[in-house]
């Protein structure tokens, strides 16, 4: 479980995220949606430790994020952010393998080995093993940071919105991987998402964010509906029945 | 190439070591003969060439002890530069900048003007001995040391921001020893023009019992961390993600690569391009990512560029020791080869 008491960040007198009060129950996928500018990446950087709060706390799995050491939290949660400084001469095997740090501290064992291997399997990445990391699509380099993410074998997954750069299929691909980590893997997966309908369609959970505060926390069902949708993207959305669930329309 | 290597390798034999094919394990191996060949080829010759006494004689082992001295400046600084750039580059994630910029060059410039400025010729004499040496390493240890914590612990701690005001400190500190030289009669400045230079031969080897541990024990300390500077390659977010404390880890690596800097400069002079350039053909012969493979092709590189230079310079043009002109020379031409020829650093 994730949860969040009384977190803040203040940026100015007028830009603040939170105080957020959540909790994230462990197992299944939860999304984080919301306008531009709502606070979701830099919740979700909090959580991970990888931005400072200055107010409140964030526990996971009852590890408080700022006290606990580094080392012991890389071995409970993973993130992954947008942006990526790739380089160059690294094979995406070689990449992947860095998901193992945490333990080996750079000196890969058997087992170590094995686990790179499945996560490589896991995304379908095995063709690609040997490639540069500079001679892959944006799409294929996103999989395999998705890749390297899963191979760190923790059970809380944080993911800064993967499907940036990604086509519809890619896309589409992207999510039933996570899905099936989520169920298969029993990862607990937080994931920042822009498109409500991936949203409603493969998360668990929705939790809807608006100018630095959660306005809704629920499941899809609960969530898309035209009352909610419109309120939290000020934007008129109709839902409608699609042939695989509920369609939020907005254009 | 890349469809070669996108073949998927059989069950049993997928490895992420680096080197995991031998074919890249022979090339790599064969290139680090090639340096070390080239490397006591060159150690050789700047120990016999010319040596008027027939080989191995007593004559001739005391002539090349005499020499010898220039030979372990040469590795100290090999050793310096090579590892002072490669670990500076990952930390800043930019394979196009020096740890030079940061105003370890300005800053022994300014003092060695002021020097000649305030005490005249007489400047340069009193820059000389193993105090002076040391004041000077420890002056530009502090100076990267101040700048280093001041920038990195702040609210708005970033590296660039860091390297754009080593930068600025270091064009004033330039502009600074440039209006003291146009004061100087030109006697002094000859004088001091010769300090200027990088130059092999304004080591003293009265330095060498400091700078030999000054250099060894922070090469070996970094290429001890040598797993973790490969995870600080992936950037901040990546490496707090796999429990590194970046910050830490930052400030580390800046204190040993400034106290690598400071030596090398303390002892030879100014080589701006010299570490840049020994880095980037680094990679290039190594193929690789990781840092344990990296360095030592590095300082081995190192050596074989400056000993070459030193051995033309000395036996082809007889322009004794002024190894930072050739260097710049050859080196930037094979540098621009190099990546048109690859096309990536």
């Amino acid at each position: 479980m994730i949860s969040l008491s009384e977190v803040l960040k203040e940026y100015s007198s007028e830009v603040a995220i939170g105080p957020v009060d959540l909790e994230i129950p462990r197992g299944g996928i939860t999304a984080l949606v919301g306008p531009n500018g709502a606070g979701k990446s830099t919740l979700l950087t909090m959580i991970g430790r990888l931005l400072g709060l200055d107010a409140g706390t964030i526990e996971i799995a009852g590890y408080d994020v700022a006290s606990t050491p580094s080392k012991d939290l890389a071995k409970i949660v993973s993130i992954l952010r947008q942006e990526n400084h790739f380089i160059t001469r690294l094979t995406v095997r070689q990449l992947v393998a860095f998901g193992r740090f945490p333990y080996s501290k750079g000196r890969l064992t058997v087992a170590d080995e094995k686990i790179v291997s499945e996560a490589i399997d896991f995304l379908g990445l095995g063709v690609l093993e040997n490639r540069y990391l500079d001679q892959l699509s944006g799409g294929q380099r996103q999989r395999a940071y998705v890749a390297m993410v899963l191979s760190q074998d923790t059970e809380y997954v944080l993911l800064d919105e993967p499907l940036n750069n990604l086509d519809m299929r890619h896309s589409v691909q992207m999510m039933q991987h996570l899905h099936r980590a989520a169920e298969e893997l029993g990862r607990t997966i937080v994931i920042v998402l822009h498109d409500i309908n991936f949203a409603g369609h493969y998360a668990d959970r929705i939790c809807a964010m608006k100018e630095g505060r959660v306005v809704e926390f629920g499941t899809p069902a609960e969530i898309l509906t035209d009352d909610v949708l419109t309120r939290v993207f000020d934007t008129p959305v109709r839902v409608i029945d699609g042939p695989n669930g509920p369609l939020a329309v907005y254009y | 190439m890349a469809e070669t290597l996108a073949a998927p390798a059989p069950v049993g034999q997928r490895t992420s070591r680096s080197l995991g094919t031998s074919r890249s394990r022979r090339r790599y191996w064969i290139i680090l003969s090639i340096l070390l060949v080239l490397a006591v080829g060159f150690a050789f010759g700047l120990l016999a060439w010319d040596n008027p006494m027939p080989f191995s004689t007593s004559g001739f082992w005391r002539i090349a002890e005499l020499r010898a001295a220039n030979l372990v400046v040469m590795v100290i600084v090999a050793i310096c530069q090579a590892t002072a750039t490669v670990s500076f580059q990952t930390v800043a994630n930019n394979r196009i900048v020096t740890p030079s910029i940061m105003g370890f060059e300005s800053l022994y410039v300014a003092v060695q003007t002021s020097a000649v400025y305030f005490l005249g010729a007489a400047g340069v004499i009193a820059l000389q001995g193993l105090p002076q040496f040391l004041l000077q390493i420890a002056l530009m240890v502090a100076f990267a040391l101040v700048l280093y914590g001041w920038l990195l612990s702040g609210r708005y701690a970033n590296l660039q921001i860091m390297l754009l005001i080593g930068i600025i400190i270091g064009g004033g500190l330039g502009s600074v020893a440039t209006f003291m030289q146009r004061l100087l009669t030109p006697s002094e400045f000859d004088v001091l023009a010769a300090r200027l230079f990088g130059n092999i031969s304004n080591a003293h080897t009265e330095y060498l019992p400091v700078a030999i541990p000054l250099c060894i024990v922070p090469a070996v300390l970094l290429w001890l961390n040598a797993r973790r500077l490969n995870i600080v390659s992936l950037g901040r977010e990546s490496s707090i993600g796999l429990g590194l404390n970046h910050r830490a880890e930052l400030m580390k690596v800046l204190f040993l690569v400034s106290i690598l800097m400071a030596v090398s400069t303390a002892l030879v002079g100014p080589m701006t391009f010299l570490g840049f350039l020994v880095a980037t053909l680094a990679y290039q012969f190594a193929d690789s990512y990781d840092h344990r493979l990296v360095f030592p092709v590095a300082a081995l590189t190192c050596f074989v560029v400056l000993s070459g230079a030193y051995f033309v310079m000395r036996n082809i043009f007889y322009a004794h020791g002024v190894v930072s002109i050739v260097i710049e020379l050859v080196g930037g031409a094979v540098f621009l080869f190099v990546i048109l020829r690859k096309g990536r650093l």
